[in-house]
């Protein structure tokens, strides 16, 4: 069930006092994990329908790295990291956090998963308590895990400074008090105050003016080799997402398409959804303008997603054997993280496609 | 930077403006504060030419585009210079030509396609409604209008469409009913304000594409404010950029996007994460935009600008304009051939190149008080 693997190439972390795994066990296992909420309707309220928001998503993050996950909006990337997170319980599937399962008898429970596990949304003022000023905010969750009041205050300013906001200045104001940038400086402060190992960030930056974006994606780099730690980066800018990530997942209708190293899915995309979605990427220049958009419509509904391939009702190269078999993306988690896997019958040998390569073993 | 220098070009006659703002100041009178949001802009727009205005929020880019339609409200906003739209002043017609002229001549995009839409009628209704507002038609003709604006716009099924409510519909194709609401009365200027912002990335490329074509085959000028560097060069004929309520840099699209001259602007593009080494910090822009109700004095980018001096905060920059029509108010720009360049070892005033005010450059009391 939990497979030591072999760190991917470059970002070897440096031993943690707070391992458990050891330095090539993952920090986290996701294996086979579903949601679907289900669409109630008429006299009795009975389920209609469901929507397949999370569709048996399987992958690895391995420890010190940033694994970005794109994909459009309604793809389930943001259900996902509420199913990472426990915010929403799941249907099916396991998570194994270094090393142990989640949940489960002589495994993490909850309190512990939320120490090693924190999150920072993508509305910095929604997710900070407007009657709070922000260092009682940053010293919440401390003082929930049992921290004295004043350790908490000690590390609440601590972590100010860490996040490049002035304690004695900023402490004592109140969320509204700030601009978008310091609120989003205070959510780090405040996902970074339980000394997780794993941050997930979606859509962290994407509110955020490009001069204060920059800004923060620096910041994020700073504390991640300070702090040792892993970031799982969910966003739909695709720029953003190759600076920071070291490998990419995507999602495309619940299931993950494809997954591989940043610069491999970027230079070399396998999966004709991936090649689409990167070709929505905007020039800088006026004389590259793209003159017709590469992915037309928008994403068919995830309450009755498409037979087969979910994509091929706009992929260019569909052929029958799309319509009717649901192609494999390969056995991630048997497999090493720095292999670039994609769901797609053009690169699984003989699948029937007429683009399909002929040998085993070509990816 | 890259310091592609376009060929030299004599500057040609233009055609009479279709649009043209002169000296435009916005100001918000409350009793706490007085925001000067607008600080003097001027530009001049051509029939059938897009112009990008790009800045970060607070830059006063949407209050400019909302003083065209006269959108603020009346008793806490003074609105000082010209605005003209074809033969309209908009800044002294009379209130009830101004409602007639909104949608028919200066029509508006908004970036939240779900509030700009009234979630009881459906699509149709409303559309239908607009079109009966501005012109004498029948109920029957008004709804045929509609069927043919969807279909403008590129909504697939539109019959089927004409009958959905907001709720029903998609993003992307909420937003191609507002733009086909704005279109609905045959605008000669249409207003868009960033109204790609909250789509997915495939999606905004279809909206993009689709605007592009309508504005060509209608032949209507456009302002397309954005805070994206990437889709102002998707759209843009000229391109502006604001900050702090001034234009600080103006020009043909590719001259300010690809051969940057302001500071801000090569900054902005510096800061921006497009296939740099992972290794490497992005070159952020330290601080934050200014505070509207207490501008710095001189050049409002100085508190955040590496070439910044004394000779930054002395007055606001003039604006030093090449051949090309290439405008740039920074105290380091200078014309070099006819051509606008920049170079950050020039200073502001001869004073401060002759090194006489050296002493005013180390005190930053001096600084401030300029």
């Amino acid at each position: 069930m939990i497979h030591p693997i072999a760190v991917a190439g470059g970002s070897h972390p440096s031993p943690d006092p707070r391992d458990r795994g050891g330095p090539a066990q993952p920090m986290l296992i996701v294996q086979g994990l579903k949601k679907s909420f289900p669409i109630r309707a008429g006299l009795l309220n009975r389920t209609v329908a469901e929507v397949r928001a999370v569709d048996d998503v399987s992958f690895v993050v391995v420890k010190g790295e940033t694994l970005g996950i794109v994909g459009e909006s309604g793809c389930g990337k943001s259900t996902l990291a509420r199913l990472l997170m426990h915010l929403i319980p799941k249907d099916a599937g396991q998570l194994v956090l270094d090393g142990d399962p989640v949940g489960e008898a002589r495994g993490v429970m909850l309190d512990e998963l939320r120490r090693s596990l924190q999150m920072v949304f993508q509305d910095s003022a929604s997710s900070l308590n407007p009657r709070l000023p922000i260092e009682q905010s940053i010293a919440y969750g401390p003082r929930v895990q049992g921290a004295s009041g004043s350790s908490a205050k000690a590390q609440a300013r601590s972590l100010m400074e860490k996040v490049g906001l002035n304690p004695s200045l900023f402490g004592q104001r109140y969320p509204h008090e700030l601009s978008g940038g310091q609120k989003q400086r205070v959510n780090i402060a405040r996902a970074l105050a339980l000394d997780p190992r794993l941050l997930i960030l979606d859509e962290a930056v994407s509110a955020l003016d490009k001069s204060v974006e920059a800004q923060v994606l620096n910041l994020l780099g700073v504390l991640k080799r300070q702090l040792n730690l892993t970031y799982i980066f969910i966003s739909h800018d695709l720029h953003v997402v190759r600076y920071i990530s070291d490998r990419v997942l995507v999602m495309y209708l619940g299931q993950v398409v494809e997954i591989g190293p940043v610069d491999a899915i970027y230079d070399d995309p396998k999966h004709p959804y991936t090649q689409a979605l990167l070709a929505c990427r905007l020039s800088m220049d006026p004389e590259a303008r793209v003159e017709a958009a590469p992915l037309a419509g928008d994403p068919p509904s995830p309450v009755s997603p498409p037979p087969g391939c979910r994509f091929h009702t706009r992929c260019p190269f569909v052929e029958e054997i799309c319509k009717t078999a649901a192609p494999v993306l390969g056995d991630v988690l048997a497999l090493a993280p720095e292999r670039h896997l994609a769901a797609c019958h053009m690169v699984q040998p003989g699948s029937g496609h007429s683009r399909a390569p002929d040998r085993v073993g070509v990816h | 930077m890259n310091d592609m220098s376009p060929p030299a070009v004599a500057a040609v006659p233009r055609p009479e403006p279709f649009v043209r703002v002169e000296d435009l100041r916005v100001t918000f009178v409350s009793r706490d504060a007085t925001v000067r949001a607008v600080n003097g802009i001027s530009f001049d727009l051509e029939r059938g030419k897009v112009l990008c205005v790009i800045g970060e929020s607070g830059s006063g880019k949407s209050v400019m585009m909302r003083s065209l339609l006269r959108l603020h409200p009346k008793g806490r906003t003074v609105i000082e210079g010209g605005m003209r739209v074809g033969e309209h002043d908009i800044a002294s017609i009379g209130d009830r030509t101004m409602t007639k002229l909104r949608g028919s001549l200066v029509s508006m995009v908004f970036q939240e396609p779900m509030t700009a839409l009234d979630p009881l009628y459906t699509v149709g209704e409303q559309i239908a409604e607009t079109v009966r507002r501005h012109e004498k038609v029948s109920r029957e003709a008004a709804w045929a209008r509609a069927l043919e604006l969807l279909e403008l716009v590129r909504v697939p099924s539109p019959e089927r469409r004409l009958k959905a409510y907001p709720h029903e519909l998609s993003g992307g194709l909420r937003q191609r009913i507002v733009i086909a609401m704005a279109l609905s009365c045959r605008p000669s200027l249409l207003l868009a304000d960033e109204p790609t912002t909250a789509l997915d990335a495939s999606v905004q490329i279809q909206i993009l594409v689709l605007l592009r074509r309508i504005q060509r085959e209608m032949g209507m000028a456009m302002i397309f404010v954005t805070h994206d560097l990437g889709v102002a060069a998707q759209i843009a004929d000229e391109v502006a950029v604001m900050y702090a309520g001034r234009i600080i840099e103006y020009g043909d699209a590719r001259d300010v996007l690809v051969a940057p001259k302001h500071p801000y602007t090569r900054a902005m593009l510096a800061s921006t994460a497009k296939d740099q080494g992972r290794d490497h910090p992005l070159e952020a822009i330290a601080g934050s935009p200014p505070d509207l109700r207490a501008l710095p004095d001189g050049c409002s980018f100085a508190p955040r600008c590496a070439h910044a001096g004394p000779d930054c905060t002395r007055a606001v920059p003039a604006p030093v304009t090449d051949l090309r029509r290439h405008m740039a108010r920074c105290v380091r720009t200078r014309l070099k051939a006819g051509l606008l360049t920049f170079d950050p070892g020039v200073a502001g005033d001869p004073a401060v190149r002759e090194g006489i005010d050296l002493a005013a450059r180390s005190s930053p009391a001096h600084c401030a008080s300029a």
